[in-house]
């Protein structure tokens, strides 16, 4: 199951099949998980709140962010998380709002989309479903730190200026369909698609305003006061840190999806 | 207990419905989401049981030495601002941040030490996902390091009977006198009930 999929893609992709193709088998694009070897890594966030870098476990990662298709196929199988039926503390009311009906994609969200409009909660329940949790933020930066041939590629500065402008695309253009090109790892769509959830955006301690750091932080964080930031440089990371840390679990956004997390031993 | 709430239900739909078991829960209801919480007797029960009575909801751990103490005062003293009757008719409930080292025992050591007075308190503890769970619920941030301590926020968080918010504050060491008034206001509208969950 594992290597079946990366081959038949790159089949399409030498047939010259456009991505359209994939549509028609959403359930064989569902929860593939590829292996990551983790280790030491240099995080925008240290493990200490200070300079320590974060051990990260090997871990699998699925290849692209949960589509449209694929939550539809969760939302029918669940019916508490369709829209209209979920508890407001749990998804807000933008949740899934783009869709045409409870369980209707309709024209202005297409199958092969990912997902956006949902929850923290409701990523959690569609990842645990496949007996997968949601990433941790380390396992997800250290995911995204790869380009097509280097398992870091964050100190080129070209592979910045590629991050940082995606985000500078206006947020109101259709969303391309997933399936960009694979990292070095096979992992795809990491930056340049959507905004994705983590496990522990609640974990990131970052003040919304991080030049407040020496001020009110101090005293809202209890133990070693808010998180001093690594790599600053690092700009297009640090902004995604920042945007995750001013959430609350139950908001939705126009641009922010997820994809799934499991840990490297399993078989699958 | 239970007859008198109902009696004096039916007299004060309004005010009671969320005593009477079986109505549906509000959506925007910290009890839409199941959890189980454990508490410092080694009783496991959801917290959807806490229903029915206002509650302050905080979450802290027992090995902290610098803030979590604070909260703990800072409960403590936001109680004590009320008289007696008005102290019977809302409970405490601190959930830990770790649930690795807050077993049971700790969880009943702490509130022995700390002189925790168990007929308003409960001490609980949960599953590592389910804690990550309820402090994103509640709003509250938190963060495991290397050495085993927790950096978090801190917070205290009123629920009416239905386990809705009605306040929430983040000051901690001294009272603050909008969340003082909010559980004031709270608890008058609530009969005065001496049991426990």
């Amino acid at each position: 199951m594992t290597h079946r999929l990366p081959r038949r893609m790159r089949l399409l992709g030498w047939l010259g099949l456009p991505l359209l193709a994939l549509a028609a088998t959403p359930a064989a694009a569902a929860g593939q998980y590829l292996v990551l070897p983790g280790g030491s890594f240099a995080s925008v966030l240290p493990a200490d709140g200070k300079a320590m870098q974060p051990q990260i476990a090997p871990f699998r990662l699925r290849s692209e962010p949960v589509t449209n298709a694929e939550f539809l196929a969760f939302a029918k199988a669940h019916p508490g998380w369709q829209r209209g039926r979920v508890a407001t503390v749990l998804a807000d009311a933008g949740y899934l709002s783009h869709w045409a009906g409870p369980t209707v994609l309709g024209a202005a969200a297409l199958p092969q989309q990912p997902v956006t409009r949902v929850s923290w909660f409701a990523a959690q329940a569609f990842c645990e479903s496949e007996d997968a949790r949601l990433p941790t933020w380390y396992e997800w930066e250290y995911a995204a730190a790869a380009d097509a041939t280097r398992s870091d590629a964050r100190a080129d500065p070209a592979w910045r200026e590629r991050v940082l402008n995606w985000y500078g695309r206006p947020s109101n253009t259709p969303l391309p369909a997933v399936g960009g090109d694979a990292n070095v790892f096979g992992v795809r769509d990491l930056n340049g698609l959507v905004w994705e959830w983590v496990d522990d955006f609640n974990a990131l301690l970052v003040g919304v305003d991080s030049r407040d750091q020496d001020g009110a932080d101090k005293l809202k964080f209890c133990g070693a006061g808010a998180i001093s930031m690594q790599e600053k440089e690092n700009y297009a990371t640090l902004m995604r840190v920042a945007m995750l840390s001013a959430l609350k679990a139950a908001n939705t956004t126009n641009n922010l999806g997820f994809r799934c997390a499991k840990p490297a031993g399993e078989a699958r | 207990m239970k007859r008198v709430l109902q009696t004096l239900c039916a007299g004060l739909l309004l005010v009671c419905t969320a005593g009477i078991a079986g109505a549906p829960l509000p959506m925007d209801s910290m009890y839409q989401l199941p959890v189980q919480l454990t508490n410092q007797e080694g009783q496991t029960q959801p917290m959807a049981a806490r229903r029915g009575r206002p509650q302050l909801v905080t979450m802290f751990y027992t090995s902290c030495t610098m803030v979590c103490p604070m909260i703990i005062e800072t409960v403590e003293k936001t109680r004590k601002t009320l008289d007696a009757p008005a102290q019977q008719r809302f409970d405490i409930l601190a959930v830990s941040f770790d649930p690795q080292r807050d077993d049971t025992a700790a969880l009943r050591k702490y509130a022995a030490t700390r002189k925790l007075d168990l007929q308003h308190w409960t001490l609980a503890h949960t599953t590592a996902s389910t804690t990550r769970q309820l402090a994103a619920l509640l709003g509250i941030q938190y963060r495991q390091l290397p050495d085993g301590e927790f950096n978090h926020s801190s917070e205290l968080i009123l629920l009416d009977p239905d386990g809705r918010v009605v306040a929430r504050t983040d000051v901690i060491g001294r009272l603050d006198p909008s969340f003082v008034s909010a559980l004031r206001g709270l608890v008058a509208a609530e009969p005065p009930a001496p049991g426990k969950h």
